[in-house]
């Protein structure tokens, strides 16, 4: 199946990630983030953020619970861009609302043929419904292989 | 050790270049660590076998690691001052074990919105000189009267 833009406004059903310590910990040990931003109260108090909060990537961490909107060939999706627009801090302990939806459906003309580009925005709600946060994952849908289905 | 020292939003002007951030290699037992973590679970990660069937010589690191690489150098940047409100990658090169990663970024503009302080930076992540694993950028705000 290839992509078009009656793709766009597709969105998953709204799921709750919870934010808790552990999984915060562990995520930025793989890193190797030693940031007391995410684990020291103290420091946490006197920095712009005024407590604790995540590593700037731990939200993607959230989206692994999501139900994908779309049927496609995993094996044709190639990561292309990530962007993250913070409205305000996410913190340890949060149950967090996210809906992933299509945003967008693009096509590219590269050296290897048409390229689909394919926008997926996961709008990160707290539980009183104020925006925390906007994931955007832009994935490179690459060309079937001839004779594949 | 710090690699990065924080810098007074009052001291960055534009095309400044910004203190590096160089990454011990990156290692396999790091990608399973970062795969439960994350919950990215792709085999192409962690499981040679499944990695050399699809065309590779062995696994790669997830891109979203790379990422986070630069995610700890851009909030290292911001210091205590700063909040980051964007941050963007666009991914290039693969990462592949044994790989050492150095982050670095340069000041592309600075505005004052709204009684903030607003700098954009560019980013790069390479594994060599210039063998880009990405690209990016970061928007990081500063309340003037925190300065």
């Amino acid at each position: 199946m290839d992509l078009d833009k009656s793709m766009i406004g597709i969105a998953s059903k709204p799921y709750i990630a919870e934010v808790d310590r552990e999984r915060v910990t562990r995520f930025a040990q793989a890193i190797g983030d030693e940031n007391l931003l995410y684990f020291d109260e103290t420091y946490a108090a006197d920095t712009a953020y005024e407590d604790v909060t995540v590593p700037p990537t731990f939200l993607v961490a959230l989206s692994s619970n999501a139900e994908f909107p779309l049927k496609l060939d995993f094996k044709r999706m190639l990561h292309g861009e990530q962007e993250f627009i913070y409205h305000q801090p996410v913190r340890i302990g949060d149950r967090l609302e996210c809906t992933m939806a299509v945003t967008d459906v693009y096509d590219r003309v590269g050296k290897s043929g048409t390229m689909q580009f394919l926008v997926l925005d996961t709008e990160i709600k707290t539980e009183d419904g104020v925006l925390a946060a906007v994931s955007r994952n832009t994935i490179i849908y690459r060309p079937a292989k001839k004779g594949a289905e | 050790m710090k690699a990065i020292t924080n810098i007074p939003f009052s001291e960055l002007h534009v095309d400044r270049e910004l203190p590096s951030l160089t990454k011990p290699p990156v290692t396999r037992e790091q990608l399973v660590q970062y795969a439960g973590a994350s919950g990215d679970l792709n085999p192409l990660h962690t499981d040679d076998d499944f990695a050399k069937s699809i065309g590779m010589d062995g696994v790669i690191a997830h891109g979203m690691l790379i990422m986070g690489f630069l995610g700890q150098y851009v909030q290292e940047l911001a210091g205590t001052k700063a909040v980051i409100s964007n941050f963007s990658m666009r991914f290039g090169a693969m990462t592949k074990p044994g790989d050492a990663i150095t982050c670095s970024g340069v000041v592309k503009q600075l505005t004052e919105i709204n009684g903030n302080r607003v700098a954009e930076l560019e980013l790069i992540a390479e594994k060599a000189p210039g063998e880009r694993v990405g690209t990016g950028s970061a928007t990081l705000t500063c309340k003037i009267d925190n300065d």
